[in-house]
């Protein structure tokens, strides 16, 4: 059980109000909030040991650099990797899923091969697949999502066939909150001699992940969403796989040798990281990887479990609202979209706002979801370790005030 | 019953923006169109169409479907109940003060009559382009028709 107050403690940016009210930050699938050991690291790594990384001789360049090789142990421990080696920093996971679509797409995908997708990927797992297919005349494939807000497993292993060299999913749709049996889908996938990249933007930060059972060959997240700070992106790979691959840019820092024509490149994982990297914020993930790793993935998952669980059974009693996703709590991570009769999604998140809690409104980067689903917008509320039954109970009583503003039971004049 | 942020709410959902929201004025395509013009807002989502008839530089009749919040719809359907009738050169002003009221924060104009309920957007930035995505549809229209006037006058 954990101690919301304690925790909230933690973070300073929620001791303040919004709009007159107690801030309630329920927008954490677009990003979370950071503790203040993740900014004190951020602080602490620019007072005492700033210097460029991996070359330098002296002692601050040596000492930044352990830090920033410290950080990448404990990425790479966190989630279960065979090795630190196998941990490569990007900018966010954007980037990383768009150099394996470089890297290891150009050299692999040909003509007529086929990448198999499902509608309730974000953007960023959907379009770095559409430029390479392009490049290379390949063919994208989608899987659907059932009525109950599943994915179509049965149409995803239709899909997949003799042409299939990837298959690109989430571990959890940032729009229903479902969490994707990454298993099943690994065991299809390498049926058919495919491999098989996870979008964990949304899972790493809200489920313990353990990659050398997840079946995933690539796996890509942000640390902005697992209160890291912004700019840092992760990119794990097995190392037969990325040892194989050619670089996705070229600069310092990625090569062994260089001459005029052409050079060798480093080892694994420098060979993905050229320039000089965002070694603060890696520092300063690497603290917020420790702070998640204080309180159990397990007790985040079972604390986020229960809150979803409340939310959705206390929406559901709200009028005229209709939440989209799975019934049970269990299927889903702490992500719940809804849409309300009464009101569009921007005038939902205005409204809410009033009340000091913030929510997401819009497609959230899924048109393919939003079209499957029907509709062109939803609201969404998602959770993170700070949040407690009293934000549920803020949000529930953000949304009676939309029915309230747009005259839903009652007759707007009669209340002014 | 009002525990919070009452004015804001108030400010910016006024009745009668929820009124043209609810029950849209001159909603869906216009038969007799001979303008028309479209815009959505990549953010959001929020899309606008417009049709209008305009016969020696006034607008008979117009025409506004789409989907989105309520600011934007309402402020669509508001749009053509004031300039149902109008010359295009009073649409092209009357625009000129909504910008002025929501991006500028100007004191609503007096032509602008049932506009000026719009005023309460100018005060959340996000949402002004909400407003003002009707009437970006009607001057990329009152463009069209000026460009038609003078290829006329050219042919």
């Amino acid at each position: 059980m954990l101690d919301i107050a304690r925790v909230r403690e933690d973070f300073p940016i929620l001791q303040q109000q919004v709009n007159g009210r107690r801030l309630v930050y329920l927008d954490n699938a677009a990003t979370t909030q950071k503790p203040r050991q993740v900014i004190e690291a951020l602080v602490r790594y620019y007072e005492t040991s700033n210097a460029n990384i991996h070359r330098g001789i002296h002692t601050l360049a040596t000492r930044a650099t352990e830090q920033y090789e410290a950080a990448r142990a404990r990425v790479a421990r966190f989630i279960g990797a065979a090795g630190p080696e196998e941990v490569i920093f990007t900018r966010n996971a954007t980037e990383a899923i768009n150099l394996v679509a470089r890297a290891w797409g150009d050299a692999s995908v040909g003509e007529g091969d086929e990448i198999i997708l499902t509608v309730m990927e974000h953007h960023s797992n959907i379009v770095p697949w559409q430029l390479l297919a392009a490049r290379k005349g390949a063919r994208l494939r989608y899987a659907g999502v059932t009525p109950g807000g599943q994915l179509d497993l049965d149409g995803l292993r239709q899909l997949i066939g003799p042409r299939t060299k990837l298959v690109a999913v989430t571990q959890m749709s940032n729009v229903l909150g479902t969490i994707i049996p990454v298993g099943d889908i690994a065991e299809m996938a390498h049926a058919a001699g495919a491999l098989l990249l996870v979008d964990g933007a949304q899972g790493v930060p809200h489920l313990p992940v353990d990659v050398s059972r997840l079946g995933a060959d690539f796996l890509a997240f942000s640390a902005h969403k697992m209160l890291g700070p912004t700019g840092v992106g992760v990119l794990w790979g097995r190392t037969e796989l990325l040892e194989t691959m050619p670089p996705f840019l070229g600069g310092g820092d990625m090569i062994a040798v260089v001459r005029e024509e052409m050079s060798t490149w480093a080892e694994l994982p420098h060979k993905f990281e050229a320039g000089t990297p965002n070694i603060a914020d890696v520092v300063a993930f690497g603290a917020a990887v420790d702070y998640l790793e204080g309180v159990g993935m397990a007790n985040v998952r079972q604390h986020e479990e229960e809150l979803t669980a409340l939310a959705l059974d206390r929406l559901r009693r709200v009028p005229g609202l209709r939440v989209f996703g799975p019934v049970a709590a269990a299927e889903r991570g702490g992500v719940v979209s809804f849409a309300m009769d009464a009101a569009h999604p921007h005038d939902v998140a205005t409204i809410a706002d009033g009340y000091g809690v913030a929510i997401r409104a819009g497609h959230h980067c899924a048109q393919l979801l939003m079209r499957a689903l029907g509709v062109p917008a939803t609201s969404r509320a998602s959770f993170s370790i700070y949040n407690g039954e009293d934000d549920v109970e803020a949000l529930i009583e953000a949304l009676e005030g939309v029915n309230r503003v747009f005259g839903v039971g009652r007759e707007r004049a009669a209340i002014r | 019953m009002w525990d919070v942020s009452e004015p804001l709410f108030d400010d910016l959902y006024r009745e009668l923006i929820l009124d043209h929201y609810r029950r849209p004025r001159n909603r869906g395509p216009l038969a007799g169109a001979n303008l028309q013009a479209e815009g959505v807002n990549p953010v959001c989502g929020d899309e606008v169409h417009l049709d209008l008839q305009v016969e020696d530089g006034v607008i008979r009749d117009l025409g506004f479907w789409g989907q989105g919040c309520s600011i934007s719809q309402a402020s669509a359907s508001m749009l053509t109940e004031r300039l149902k009738g109008r010359p295009l050169d009073e649409a092209e002003a009357v625009t000129g003060k909504v910008r002025s009221m929501l991006v500028e924060g100007a004191p609503p104009a007096p032509e602008l009559g049932d506009l000026a309920a719009l005023e309460g957007v100018a005060k959340l930035p996000v949402r002004v382009k909400c407003a003002l995505l009707a009437w970006n549809v009607l001057l990329e229209a009152l463009r069209q028709a000026t460009a038609a006037a003078q290829e006329e006058r050219n042919g």
